[in-house]
C-alpha cells in the first residue's frame, strides 16, 4: 500500500475479469484466432480488462468506481491495486496498451462517468484526472517468448496504434509507472525553401515531405512563390498538397488524354482526344440524359435525386483502401464514418438511412508463409474490416443493407474497402452557400495528431515499409461522437426559425484545410488556429490545420444565428467552436499565435493545379475474348454434381452470412428487403428501404462489380458492372426509369499508357452503358495508386512479383426508386408448380447489343411492376446453375431445370450479362413469351439437365452446406 | 387518440428512438422525445407521463459494458423518480440497450432481486449478431403482453445473454412470473442456437417486474410494426396486426383504461 494520501496524485489499476471461463467469450474468440495463425498448442486464453486511474484517489474511491462502474456484479470480478505496473500472473501473459495520443473512447467515457460517481459518493477530496485502459491476456499453453510475440503482433495488437508488454518465460517487460505523454513541440514558424530548387530537389522534397505532387505541380508552386517573392510556409505547402491531391481533385480523371488503341465496343482501332476525361464520359452521360429527378450531381459531397415531392435521396460511396491495409479495423470504421459525414455534409445535411459495404480481398486461406513483410494476412484484414464497418455502422444506428465481397490474390497488399451511405433530405434543405461574415464553426470531436496526411497518403504506393512510415495516417473512429454530432446537426437544420447555418461540409481528407478551403473557395476565409479545440497540448499549427481527426463538421453560421446554434450543440453535448470568419477577399488566411502562418489566393489554391496532358493506349490481349460473356473456368470436377458443388463453394459465390449477420439490418425500421432472404437465407440481389414510415414508397440499393473482366477488356468490365448494378435493383422491383448510379474507380498506378488506357476504356464503357440504359451518374470517386511493392529479397522469399497491382476495379452502385414496396420481389422461390423463366439478352457484339439489353431490363422491370413475377434473381458469378441453386437454397424448395441447347448464351457455370431467372405462375409464364427453363418442386432437390454438362441431381441440404462452408467463420479453420 | 403519454428517452448513442416513437404513435399513444439531460434537470416532468420507454442503441458507446454508463446516469438521480412513476401505476419499457439499462439499474427484475443477481452480458458467440427470433410469452402478469402468444422480431446485439448469479435465481424469477418472454425454436426448446441467439439462461429474452408494468427485452419489437418488416413477408399473406405493434397496442389499452 502506498503511504501518501490526501492531495497527492495517485495512480491505481483495476483489473476486471469474467467470473467463469464460460463467460469469457472474448478469450475464446482470441483463442480461435491464435490457433488460426498456427499456434495450435495454446489451450486457453483468459482475458481481462485493465483500467488505470490517476487522481486524488484513496482505495475506497477506487473500489467505489470499480464496483459501480467498471465491473458487472454478476458476470465479472475485479481487483484493484496501487500503481500502474504491478501484476503477478503465474501464467505467461501479454498486456496491450494504446499508444499515447491515440484516441481511446472507453477511457474518455470511463473518466466522465467516474467523475459523476465521485462527485455523488466519493471521498471528500476525491477527484480523478485521467483514465487509460489496457487489455491483458493469459496465454495458457504457450511454449516460449516466440509464441507470445507472435500472438501479440499477429492477433492482439496493431503496432500502429498499440504497444504490448510480455510477462513470462523469464521476460518481464517493464510497464511504465506513469502515463506517457505525446511529444510537445514549441511554436516556430517554418518556411520551406523552394524558390531556388532544381527539378531534382523539387522531386525529392515532394517525396520526403509526403506531398506526392508531380514535378510539374511542384514547379507551378515554386514559380507562384517566386512571383510573390517569398518562400512558402510549411502550412501553405501542405494546404496545396492536400487540395491538389488525387484524392481531392481527381486530376488524372480530369486530365487531357490522347487515346489510341482498340475501339470501344466494336472491332477495329480508334484515336480519340479528351480535353477532360471525366467530363466527357461520366459527367457527359448525366448531362445527356438530363433527368429532371436529378437534384444535385457531382457538385456536393453526395449526389441527390428526387424521392417524392417532399424528400430527396442522397447517395455517396467512398473508398478507404490505404488506411484499411495497415489498420483494418480503424481504417474501415473511419471509412464508413467519413462516408456518413459526406451524407451529413451534402446540402444542408441528409439523415443517413442505410450503409453499404463492398470489399476486395486476397483469399482468407492465403498461404501465411508467402505473406510479404508488413502485409497483414487477408483473414485478419477481412475480420478487422468487417469489425470496423460493423461497430461504426451499428453504433451510428444505420442499417448496413447491401454489399459484396470479391476475392483475388492481387488484392493482397491493397485490399479495397468501399463504404456507401444513403441519406434522406428534405428538398428545401439542398441548397447551401457560405456568405462573407458567416462564422466558421467546427463541431464534434477534438483535433489531435491522428490521421495526418491521409489525403496525400492515398497517393502513395504501399511498400513493405508503409506500416512504419504512415502509422500517423491512421485515424481512430468514435461512432458515438458522430451520432451526437448528427443528432445536434439535424436539430439545428430543422430549427423552427429555419436552418441555423448557411452551409456545412465534413472535415474529411485534408482536415480543416480542405473543409474551410472548399467552403470559402468563392469568397475567402480567415482562421485562428489557436481557437481549434485540441485533444491534447503540443500540436504544431500545421498539424492542427491538416489533421484528419474524425467526427468533425464545419458550419458556416450567420452571426445572428450563432447563439441559437451553439445552444443546441451544448444541449446535445457536442463541442462547437468559432474558429474564424468567411471573408470577401478571396484569400485563405490562417493565423496562429498572432502571426500569419499561411496566406493563399483561393484562385491559385483551387484552380492553380496544372492540367496534365497524357497519352493512353489499349490493345486487348491476343488470346482475349472481346465478348463480355465469361467463359467457364477450367474445372477438374469429375461429375456434373461435383461441378455445381465446386461452383457454389468458390469464395466469390459462397454465402457471406457470417459477415452479414454482424451488421444491423433492422435499425430505423426502414428495411423491407434485407440482405438474406427466404427461410434458407439466400443472397438478396439488392436491398429495399421504405424511407418514410407513413408511406409505402421505397428505394432499392444494389451494386455491380466484375474486376475479373478487366483482364480481358476494361470497356466490357465497366459495361457489365453497370448492367449488373441495374439488374440487381430491378430484381427487387426498382423502376429503371428512376434509377441513378455512382462510380468508384480503384486502379493501380496510372503511370503507363496501358493503365491509363484501361481507365479510358472503363470510363467510356461506363458512359455507353449509362446512356443506353438511362442511368445518370450522380456522384463518384476514384482511388488510384493501389499497388504494392517489395524488396527483391522479399519477392524472392515469397515467390511473388516485386510489384503487385490490383485488377482494374470499378464499383457501380445503384439507387432505384420504387413506387410501392409491397410490390417488391425477393429471390427465394415461392410456390411449387410455378415455372422458371429465363430472361436473357447478352450484351455481346458491340454497342447495338446494349440497346437490346436495355429493352430486356425494361421488360423484366415491367413484368415485376405488373405483379407477374414471384421471385427474381440475377445471374452472375457461377452462372445459371449457381443462380437457380441459390434460389432453391433460399427457399428450401426444389427445382427441375432443363436447359435446351442455345437457350443460355454460355456455359451454365459462366455468368452472362443481362440475364435474370424469374419465377412465374404457369399462366403468366406462358403469356410473357420468354423461354421456360424449369419448374419449382416441393421435393427439396436441385435437378438440372444440360446437353453440355449432363445431369445434376443434388439435395438442397448438400448444396447449402457446401455454399456456407468457405466463409462460415470469416474464412478460418 | 387514446390519452396515454409516453416519454421516450434520448441520450448520446441511443439510436432506435425514431421507430420507438412511431410505434407508440401508431398504437394511439402520444410520445415525446426527451433528452436525459433535460429529464435529469427536471425529473418532475415525469408526472405528465404514464410510460417511460428507453430505446435501443449504444448509449455512451456501450463503453465499459452495454448500457453501463446510462445506467450510472440513471442511478445518480433518476432511479427513484422512475420507481415512483411505477409505484403510482406507470410503466417502463426498455428494449435492447434500454433493457440492459433497466437490468443494470436494478429496476428489472426489481423487488428483492438485487443488482447482483441478474445481468445481461456478452453473447456466447462474443459477437454482434442480427437475426429474427421467435418469442413465447411466458407470463400472465405483464401489461405489455398477451399470455401464451408468440411474437417474432429481430435481435441485433452483442451483449444480450441474460445471466443469473445462481440457479435459485432463475427458479425464483420463473415462479414469480417475471420471465416475460423466452426464445423458442420450432419445437418449443429454449436452449438451441440460433433460436436462442446469445445463450441466455433458460432462454430468457425479456423480464418484467412483479407489478407487470416494468418490461424489458432484447428483441426489437419496434422494428416489426409493419408486415413488410418480416423477413418472409414476400412469401406469405399478412394476418392480424404485425407482432411488434400488438405489444404497443396492449400497453395503450392497459393504460387507457
Amino acid at each position: 500500500m502506498v503511504a501518501d494520501s490526501g492531495e497527492a496524485l495517485r495512480r491505481w489499476h483495476v483489473r476486471v475479469r469474467p467470473r467463469t471461463p464460460r463467460l469469457d467469450g472474448h478469450g475464446r474468440d482470441v483463442l480461435a484466432d491464435v490457433r488460426q495463425i498456427g499456434v495450435e498448442h495454446v489451450e486457453t486464453v483468459r482475458s481481462s480488462r485493465i483500467y488505470f486511474l490517476e487522481g486524488r484517489l484513496d482505495e475506497p474511491d477506487v473500489r467505489l468506481i470499480a464496483e459501480e462502474l467498471l465491473t458487472d456484479p454478476v458476470a465479472e470480478e475485479f481487483e484493484c491495486r496501487p500503481g500502474l505496473s504491478l501484476r503477478d500472473d503465474t501464467e505467461p501473459a501479454i498486456e496491450v496498451h494504446t499508444l499515447p495520443g491515440v484516441m481511446n473512447p472507453v477511457a474518455l467515457s470511463a473518466l466522465e462517468a467516474a467523475r459523476h460517481i465521485l462527485r455523488a459518493r466519493g471521498g471528500k477530496q476525491a477527484g480523478i484526472d485521467e483514465v487509460q485502459t489496457a487489455r491483458r491476456y493469459e496465454i495458457i499453453g504457450a511454449r516460449g517468448i516466440d509464441d507470445l510475440e507472435r500472438i501479440a503482433s499477429k492477433v492482439l495488437a496493431n503496432s500502429c496504434i498499440e504497444t504490448w508488454y510480455i510477462d513470462g518465460f523469464g521476460r518481464n517487460d517493464p510497464i511504465p509507472d506513469e502515463f506517457p505523454a505525446p511529444p510537445v513541440r514549441p511554436f516556430e514558424l517554418r518556411h520551406v525553401p523552394i524558390l531556388d530548387l532544381s527539378d531534382d530537389a523539387l522531386t525529392r522534397l515532394s517525396r520526403e515531405a509526403h506531398l506526392f505532387l508531380a514535378l510539374g505541380e511542384m514547379r507551378v508552386i515554386r514559380d507562384h512563390f517566386n512571383r510573390r517573392g517569398r518562400e512558402p510556409t510549411d502550412l501553405e505547402i501542405e494546404t496545396l498538397a492536400q487540395t491538389w491531391s488525387e484524392h481531392c481533385v481527381h486530376k488524372t480523371l480530369k486530365s487531357a488524354i490522347d487515346y489510341s488503341g482498340d475501339d470501344f465496343g466494336r472491332p477495329g482501332r480508334t484515336e480519340v482526344h479528351f480535353d477532360n476525361l471525366l467530363k466527357e464520359t461520366i459527367v457527359a452521360a448525366t448531362t445527356k440524359l438530363d433527368r429532371d429527378w436529378c437534384l444535385s450531381v457531382f457538385v456536393d459531397n453526395a449526389g441527390i435525386i428526387v424521392f417524392d415531392e417532399d424528400y430527396g435521396l442522397a447517395f455517396k460511396v467512398e473508398t478507404h483502401n490505404h488506411p484499411s491495409a495497415i489498420e483494418p479495423y480503424g481504417g474501415a470504421a473511419t471509412g464508413i464514418g467519413g462516408c456518413i459525414r459526406d451524407v451529413m455534409g451534402c446540402g444542408l445535411g441528409a439523415k443517413p438511412i442505410a450503409s453499404t459495404d463492398v470489399f476486395c480481398f486476397a483469399p482468407p486461406d492465403y498461404d501465411s508463409d508467402r505473406l510479404p513483410k508488413d502485409v497483414l494476412h487477408p483473414r485478419r484484414i477481412l475480420k478487422g474490416v468487417v469489425g470496423g464497418v460493423r461497430d461504426y455502422g451499428n453504433r451510428m444506428g444505420i442499417p448496413t443493407i447491401n454489399g459484396a465481397i470479391y476475392f483475388d490474390d492481387r488484392y493482397l497488399g491493397n485490399p479495397l474497402v468501399y463504404c456507401g451511405c444513403v441519406g434522406l433530405i428534405p428538398r428545401n434543405r439542398i441548397r447551401k452557400e457560405a456568405f462573407p461574415g458567416d462564422k466558421i464553426v467546427v463541431a464534434g470531436g477534438r483535433t489531435g495528431r491522428d490521421g495526418i496526411h491521409g489525403a496525400t497518403f492515398s497517393s502513395a504506393e504501399l511498400t513493405d515499409q508503409h506500416a512504419v512510415e504512415f502509422s500517423h495516417a491512421v485515424q481512430i473512429g468514435h461512432a458515438i461522437e458522430e451520432k451526437k454530432l448528427l443528432d445536434a446537426q439535424l436539430v439545428a437544420r430543422d430549427h423552427p426559425s429555419g436552418c441555423l447555418y448557411s452551409a456545412v461540409t465534413d472535415c474529411g481528407a485534408g482536415g480543416l484545410s480542405s473543409a474551410v478551403g472548399e467552403m470559402g473557395a468563392e469568397i475567402g476565409a480567415l482562421v485562428y488556429l489557436d481557437d481549434v479545440p485540441l485533444k491534447y497540448a503540443g500540436l504544431r499549427y500545421d498539424e492542427i490545420w491538416i489533421s484528419e481527426a474524425q467526427e468533425r463538421m464545419v458550419f458556416a453560421v450567420p452571426p445572428e444565428r450563432l447563439d441559437a446554434l451553439l445552444a443546441i450543440f451544448e444541449q446535445e453535448e457536442v463541442e462547437a467552436t468559432v474558429i474564424g470568419t468567411f471573408t470577401d477577399d478571396h484569400h485563405l488566411r490562417v493565423r496562429y499565435h498572432g502571426q500569419n502562418v499561411g496566406e493563399l489566393d483561393m484562385e491559385f489554391l483551387h484552380n492553380g493545379v496544372p492540367k496534365q496532358h497524357l497519352t493512353a493506349t489499349w490493345s486487348t490481349p491476343a488470346n482475349g475474348d472481346t465478348r463480355a460473356t465469361g467463359e467457364d473456368e477450367v474445372s477438374c470436377a469429375a461429375t456434373p454434381n461435383d461441378r455445381l458443388l465446386e461452383a457454389l463453394g468458390e469464395l466469390n459465390t459462397a454465402s457471406k452470412e457470417w459477415v452479414i449477420r454482424q451488421y444491423d439490418h433492422e435499425v430505423q425500421g426502414r428495411s423491407v428487403v434485407k440482405p438474406l432472404v427466404g427461410p434458407g437465407f439466400g443472397p438478396s440481389d439488392a436491398a429495399v428501404l421504405r424511407p418514410r414510415y407513413d408511406r409505402y414508397g421505397g428505394v432499392a440499393i444494389g451494386c455491380g462489380l466484375c474486376p475479373e473482366l478487366s483482364d480481358v477488356d476494361p470497356y466490357w468490365m465497366a459495361v457489365v458492372a453497370v448492367d449488373e448494378a441495374l439488374r440487381n435493383v430491378i430484381c427487387v422491383g426498382a423502376n429503371p426509369e428512376h434509377t441513378a448510379i455512382l462510380d468508384n474507380f480503384c486502379w493501380p498506378k496510372v503511370d503507363t499508357k496501358e493503365s491509363l488506357g484501361a481507365l479510358v476504356r472503363a470510363c467510356v464503357g461506363a458512359r455507353d452503358a449509362a446512356i443506353t440504359f438511362g442511368l445518370p451518374f450522380i456522384s463518384g470517386k476514384d482511388s488510384l495508386n493501389n499497388e504494392f511493392s517489395m524488396s527483391p529479397e522479399e519477392a524472392k522469399r515469397t515467390g511473388l512479383p516485386d510489384r503487385i497491382a490490383i485488377p482494374y476495379t470499378l464499383l457501380i452502385s445503384a439507387m432505384g426508386v420504387i413506387k410501392d414496396v409491397r410490390q417488391c420481389v425477393s429471390m427465394d422461390l415461392k410456390v411449387p408448380g410455378n415455372y422458371l423463366v429465363l430472361a436473357s439478352e447478352p450484351v455481346d457484339g458491340g454497342r447495338n447489343g446494349l440497346e437490346r439489353a436495355r429493352e430486356m431490363h425494361h421488360r423484366v422491370a415491367s413484368l415485376i411492376a405488373a405483379g407477374k413475377v414471384r421471385a427474381a434473381h440475377d445471374v452472375s458469378d457461377g452462372g445459371l446453375a449457381v443462380a437457380v441453386a441459390e434460389m432453391s437454397i433460399a427457399s428450401n424448395l426444389g427445382i427441375t431445370v432443363d436447359v435446351k441447347p442455345g437457350a443460355y448464351a454460355g456455359s451454365i457455370f459462366a455468368p452472362v450479362p443481362t440475364t435474370y431467372v424469374l419465377e412465374m405462375t404457369e399462366a403468366d409464364a406462358a403469356a410473357c413469351r420468354l423461354p421456360i427453363i424449369g419448374r419449382v418442386e416441393a421435393d427439396p432437390r436441385v435437378r438440372i439437365k444440360h446437353d453440355g454438362v449432363g445431369q445434376i441431381n443434388l439435395s438442397i441440404a448438400d448444396l447449402a452446406e457446401t455454399w456456407r462452408a468457405p466463409l462460415a467463420q470469416g474464412g478460418g479453420r | 387518440m387514446a390519452d396515454v403519454r409516453v416519454l421516450v428517452l434520448r441520450a448520446a448513442g441511443i439510436n432506435r428512438e425514431e421507430e420507438l416513437v412511431h410505434c407508440w404513435e401508431r398504437a394511439g399513444a402520444r410520445a415525446s422525445l426527451v433528452h436525459i439531460n433535460a429529464l435529469a434537470e427536471d425529473p418532475a416532468m415525469l408526472k405528465d407521463f404514464q410510460i417511460v420507454a428507453i430505446p435501443g442503441g449504444f448509449s455512451y458507446g456501450d463503453d465499459i459494458a452495454a448500457g453501463q454508463i446510462l445506467a450510472q446516469r440513471i442511478l445518480l438521480g433518476l432511479a427513484e423518480p422512475l420507481q415512483r412513476l411505477v409505484d403510482r401505476g406507470g410503466g417502463l419499457l426498455g428494449v435492447c440497450n434500454g433493457f440492459q439499462v433497466l437490468v443494470k439499474t436494478g429496476l428489472l427484475p426489481g423487488g428483492d432481486v438485487g443488482r447482483d443477481k441478474v445481468t445481461v452480458t456478452y453473447n456466447d458467440s462474443a459477437k454482434f449478431e442480427a437475426r429474427w427470433v421467435r418469442l413465447k410469452v411466458c407470463t400472465d402478469r405483464c401489461a405489455f403482453l398477451e399470455p401464451d402468444t408468440y411474437l417474432e422480431a429481430p435481435v441485433d446485439h452483442a451483449e444480450g445473454k441474460v445471466v443469473t448469479a445462481d440457479n435459485t435465481t432463475v427458479k425464483r424469477l420463473d415462479e414469480a412470473g417475471l420471465i416475460a418472454v423466452r426464445y423458442v425454436d420450432a419445437d418449443g426448446r429454449t436452449d438451441t442456437y440460433p433460436a436462442n441467439p446469445n445463450g441466455s439462461v433458460d432462454g430468457i429474452a425479456g423480464l418484467c417486474d412483479s407489478t407487470g408494468r416494468v418490461f424489458g427485452l432484447m428483441p426489437h419489437l419496434e422494428d416489426h410494426f409493419d408486415h413488410t418488416h418480416h423477413p418472409l413477408w414476400t412469401s406469405r399473406k399478412p394476418t392480424g396486426p404485425p407482432d411488434g405493434l400488438t405489444v404497443f397496442q396492449n400497453a395503450v389499452r392497459y393504460w387507457d383504461s
